[in-house]
């Protein structure tokens, strides 16, 4: 019998899939070139009739305007790089400390949810229900505008225990100032870390090698807190003076003044950060079974140890990734700085790209910059991620 | 036969008051102590509040600014046609749920809701037509239940044309100038209409965007996944504001010569862009929960690829993640507030507009407390109704 002529017929090019699938990818490039070659044609074309070229020289040039609140040294004769610097760092310092207090507050949310006490439980429920369901941008805007503006004058201010001063030019908190020894003090305490952290390790092998259960972290704390202790008390002056707020005329003065426009957009973040936070946290903690719970119970773990050494484990491997992205979105939402005034890096630039009318480059550097932010802050959680997360065979 | 479910629980397990205080809220020192924290809390709260919105609060000026709040600028004379496309959502829905949630018999409740608002200080035109909307809702609700089967196709049509007719309502088509027909300048929409616009029009748009999308990050083609990759990284990894301001101030210079786009269509850009990546993930993460014997069951059925991503995949995977579209949907609804930093009237950018007025400065908390209660009132409502919707899907039970 023949063998079947058909089946080595070659298929015509247009029904062949290896063919279809290249040529489909090259017509797609092709599109995805023209569209970008027309629109950066466009934008040349537009930009030469203003006059303007693309570059970054227009950085050197002197600023002109002042920032209200600055890391370091800064006037309007700095120039726009350093006023975007500026900008940086102080995205940089509401993300930090954005990102620990909403943590910190999330986690306690987080656990008020699940705790078998009736009326905290339900408290926590509330705040989650109903900061969820607000837009940050107004919750950020009243925060700003209908609280801590609408505080007393620095005459009236508010005082609080601890000498914290609320008023509407700023919330005063005692703050040390480093004194000439305070160079040798800092040392001092870098060497109780790098000590307490050898503590740590050494006290976490002791308890894996033996099964016995030290107090690690309280040792860890102890030993820090000795060795700033032995620094405090040995250094001829006082490495730090505590510097109490006062008001002075209409101004406050001393300690540390932090303006509202700082403490509006921290705290609008952390509140609103902070129930996302306490919903992952609950989920994680959900997710590890009652019977882990129950089992660490048995072999003779007090409420505290299995906490620490049973749920929170199991638990941060729920936790991290959505965790993760909480973070990436408070860095993200701190550029709704510009609703309340505070020069983070979005609203320099906005200043600059309105002087110099460079809107190109402005909006290329800011989203470069939230860009690397993003991926420094995935990049250490995936680290992070990668250590907590379940070892299957 | 004793029915066992009947039987009383042991004596240590009976509730009574104490033991239930005993046992929820004095457990041991601690909790007690929790207690008497959480307590203070919460009075100290509820007293503080009520205190301030009974006594100190001014509302006259969400009062005299309601139609500003709701509308914007929008013209006086034309505002008959809001409420047009209104009555005509309301219909709809009041038919849909009459059609498929038949067995739900209070779903109607909603619709008295107009109704009630039609109660508070309005002037006459609004509560004539709240009452109205209420009188379209029932009727709709009514004719749904009736006739289902006859409705089913009209209502869907109905549905589909919606978004068009919204627009082009809103929009106007006459070019006179004046009359009821005349059109009312994108500039001129504001407050709570632009809003819901620019969330309606995101979420329609960058949901098929965002499909694509995930389909293109699945995909085998490496330069189309690339390209997705790319994209949904690059959005994700900024912020909304930074592409909105792009939108406002590169999208024109992006444009040949003389084509111009207007304000709000700008934003409306912006948003699908974003919204659309963040969609992507989404349902990338709806198609990997799919087990590959379903893409191998469709192939051995004879279906190509297209045809099992559409009839076989995508149903599979988007019903998995209604949760997680509504969760995004009432962020897009949120986010929306941030086109008031690049100058538009939204319920926010009216808010500054109502206290510029020189009689009504230092009121900021009044407004934004109401609009804040706008955006919860609206976003509670929608994640309720994804809820209802996700049990009556039943998400995760099938």
């Amino acid at each position: 019998m023949q063998p079947d002529q058909g089946q080595t017929t070659a298929v015509p090019f247009w029904r062949d899939e290896r063919v279809l699938k290249i040529l489909g990818q090259v017509i797609f490039a092709l599109m995805i070139l023209l569209f970008f070659a027309e629109i950066i044609q466009n934008m040349q074309a537009g930009l030469a009739k203003q006059g303007i070229t693309t570059n970054l020289e227009f950085l050197k040039g002197v600023s002109g305007f002042d920032i209200s609140e600055t890391v370091f040294p800064y006037d309007r004769n700095s120039t726009y790089w350093q006023a975007y610097q500026i900008g940086l760092l102080n995205t940089l310092v509401v993300s930090v400390v954005g990102i620990v207090f909403a943590t910190l507050l999330g986690v306690i949310l987080g656990v008020a949810r699940l705790s078998t006490n009736y009326i905290i439980n339900r408290l926590a429920a509330f705040y989650l229900e109903f900061i969820r369901n607000l837009s940050l941008l107004v919750f950020l805007i009243f925060w700003y505008l209908g609280v801590f503006l609408k505080l007393p004058r620095v005459k009236e201010a508010i005082i609080w225990p601890g000498n914290i001063f609320l008023s509407n030019r700023g919330v005063g908190i005692p703050w040390g100032i480093p004194t000439a020894s305070y160079p040798t003090f800092r040392l001092i305490l870098i060497f109780g870390f790098i000590l307490a952290l050898i503590v740590y390790f050494s006290l976490r092998a002791y308890s894996q090698r033996t099964g016995r259960a030290p107090l690690t972290i309280l040792w860890t704390l102890l030993s820090f807190i000795f060795i700033g202790l032995i620094g405090w008390v040995i250094l001829p002056e006082k490495p730090l003076i505590l510097d109490v707020p006062r008001v002075e005329g209409l101004r406050l003065i001393g300690g540390k003044v932090l303006s509202p426009e700082f403490m509006a957009l921290t705290s609008g973040l952390v509140l609103y950060t902070s129930a996302f936070i306490g919903e992952v946290v609950r989920a994680g903690i959900q997710s590890v079974s009652k019977g882990q719970v129950e089992a660490s119970r048995a072999l003779g773990l007090n409420s505290f140890q299995t906490l620490q050494l049973v749920v929170f484990p199991q638990a941060l491997r729920v936790i991290v990734p959505p965790l993760t992205s909480q973070y990436l979105n408070l860095i993200k939402n701190s550029s709704l700085a510009i609703a309340v005034a505070y020069p983070d890096v979005f609203y320099v630039a906005n200043t600059i790209q309105n002087q110099t009318g460079r809107a190109v480059e402005m909006i290329g550097m800011v989203m470069l910059t939230y860009l690397v932010f993003s991926l420094i802050t995935s990049l250490l959680m995936n680290w992070y991620n990668q250590r907590t997360k379940l070892v299957e065979r | 036969m004793t029915n066992l479910n009947s039987a009383l629980p042991p004596l240590t397990e009976q509730i009574t008051l104490l033991r239930w205080l005993r046992k929820n809220l004095f457990g041991s020192w601690y909790d007690a102590l929790l207690t008497v924290l959480g307590l203070w809390i919460a009075y100290w709260a509820v007293k503080g509040f009520l205190t301030w919105a009974f006594t100190a609060a001014k509302w006259d000026v969400i009062i005299l600014n309601l139609r500003l709040i709701m509308i914007g600028q929008y013209p006086l004379e034309q505002t008959g046609r809001l409420w047009l496309w209104l009555a005509f959502l309301v219909l709809l829905s009041g038919s849909s749920t009459g059609i498929w949630a038949r067995e739900s018999k209070y779903a109607a409740v909603v619709f008295l809701l107009p109704g009630l608002l039609a109660l508070l200080p309005f002037s006459t035109e609004p509560r004539v037509w709240l009452v109205a909307l209420t009188a379209i809702g029932l009727a709709g609700w009514v004719i749904g239940r009736a006739k289902p089967e006859i409705l089913k196709r009209g209502v869907i049509a109905g549905w589909v044309i919606s978004l068009p007719v919204i627009i082009l309502l809103t929009h106007g088509f006459s070019e006179s100038g004046t009359g009821f027909w005349a059109v009312a300048k994108t500039t001129l929409w504001g407050g709570l209409l632009l809003t819901f616009l620019l969330t309606v029009v995101a979420i329609l748009f960058s949901f098929p965007l965002g499909v694509l999308l995930a389909l293109g990050r699945r995909s085998e083609l490496p330069i189309v996944r690339w390209f997705s990759v790319a994209y949904i990284e690059l959005v994700r990894g900024v912020p909304l504001i930074t592409i909105l301001f792009m939108a406002q101030l590169m999208l024109p210079l992006f444009l040949p010569e003389g084509l111009t786009i207007d304000r709000v269509l700008r934003a409306m850009v912006g948003i699908t862009l974003f919204s659309a990546a963040y969609l992507a993930e989404n349902v990338r993460g709806g198609l990997q929960a799919i087990p590959r014997g379903q893409f191998e069951a469709a192939h051995a059925l004879g279906l190509n690829s297209a045809q099992t991503m559409v009839f076989i995949i995508l149903p599979q995977a988007l019903r998995l993640i209604i949760p997680i579209l509504a969760g995004q949907f009432i962020a897009v609804f949120k986010d929306t507030a941030l086109v008031a930093i690049v100058g538009l009237f939204d319920l926010v950018g009216i808010g500054k507009t109502v206290l510029a007025q020189p009689d009504f400065i230092g009121l900021q908390r009044e407004v934004y407390a109401f609009i804040s209660l706008i955006y919860w009132v609206l976003s509670y409502g929608m994640s309720h109704l994804s809820q209802r919707l996700e049990e009556r899907l039943g998400v995760g039970k099938r």
